[in-house]
């Protein structure tokens, strides 16, 4: 996991979320996902995205507390080191 | 135009070596969905199951495995999804146990293992089947419950708390993940001629409407439109098939 990085992460979260409904360039570390409006099940589902591509497992508790893009990238690259 | 969905992803039915759960695999393997045949022990009955669709140009796989453990459904799946390389896009949570007794002496064990068959394990089959289904933005859940799960029948507690349990979990999830194209619905079938029936008292049987028990065929003619894209509207209901009797 020591060759994932920022960038990557950011790209594939921004990717996952645009497939949920906002434009990619709507998207930045600082958009929140209320204004994204971007839901629990939006949510679930990048965890999942997550797991499968990097193996870091994101639980609901996890995910309740990120209110910002950029709070889940910092999570899953913490998480992936 | 998307193609079919039955061209995208595989059917999974769970109990389906016999029963209710024969007769749904081999009317999905006729609208064209490559079916896994899941068992617990009927092995040869399911070999049957998948030797008949292959006779009439269908695919199926025999799926053995005790779904009450922890672990198998999520095993089920890996297995069905690698042998036809696609996602599952319909999952029949189909198997079930009884373990009839009057409430003051129903044991902890037969009440254990009606729900964690009947109940736990479809929780965790739904679980797994959502994943690929909220990625492909389509999917079918069609969970077989039972008419004892909306009416009483006496000696049936542990059946009847696992099936109605069945229904609340049918609802819930489905409306937690409509907007992504997935339908949940619940079929429950009343008195069925299948063998989990033939030593069961026929005292039921006089109270259906009908006069007459129900086949799996009308059973597995629910859930193919249910499983179909004619019913993308569907979602979160029960569909009784018991010739009236909870009506």
């Amino acid at each position: 996991m020591a060759t994932v990085t920022t960038e990557q992460v950011q790209q594939r979260v921004v990717e996952t979320l645009a497939s949920f409904g906002p434009d990619a360039d709507q998207i930045s570390r600082e958009s929140s996902f209320e204004e994204l409006d971007i839901d629990s099940l939006d949510l679930v589902e990048l965890a999942q995205v997550v797991e499968d591509e990097y193996g870091v497992v994101l639980k609901g508790e996890d995910m309740k507390q990120l209110k910002t893009v950029g709070d889940a990238i910092d999570m899953i690259v913490s998480r992936a080191e | 135009m998307t193609e079919p969905a039955h061209t995208r992803g595989c059917a999974l039915v769970t109990g389906a070596s016999r029963g209710i759960g024969a007769a749904i695999a081999r009317a999905l393997a006729g609208d064209g969905w490559s079916v896994g045949v899941g068992y617990r022990s009927g092995r040869e009955a399911a070999e049957a199951v998948v030797a008949e669709i292959e006779a009439t140009g269908g695919r199926a796989l025999a799926l053995a495995g005790d779904i009450a453990e922890p672990g198998v459904p999520d095993a089920l799946f890996d297995a069905l999804e690698a042998h036809f390389e696609c996602p599952v896009l319909v999952l029949v949570n189909n198997a079930g146990i009884s373990r009839d007794d009057l409430t003051p002496s129903l044991g902890d064990a037969e009440w254990d293992a009606v729900i964690d068959t009947d109940l736990s394990a479809a929780f965790r089959l739904t679980r797994r089947a959502l994943r690929p289904m909220l990625r492909a933005r389509h999917g079918r859940i069609i969970n077989i419950s039972s008419v004892v799960g909306l009416r009483a029948n006496p000696g049936q507690a542990n059946y009847a708390a696992a099936k109605a349990g069945l229904i609340a979990l049918t609802k819930t999830a489905a409306v937690e993940v409509a907007r992504r194209g997935v339908t949940i619905n619940a079929v429950a079938p009343g008195w069925i001629d299948t063998e989990m029936t033939a030593g069961v008292s026929t005292e039921l049987l006089s109270a259906v409407p009908a006069r007459r028990a129900g086949t799996p065929e009308e059973v597995a003619a629910c859930v193919r439109f249910l499983a179909s894209a004619e019913a993308s509207y569907v979602t979160g209901a029960v569909l009784s098939v018991d010739g009236g009797l909870a009506a």
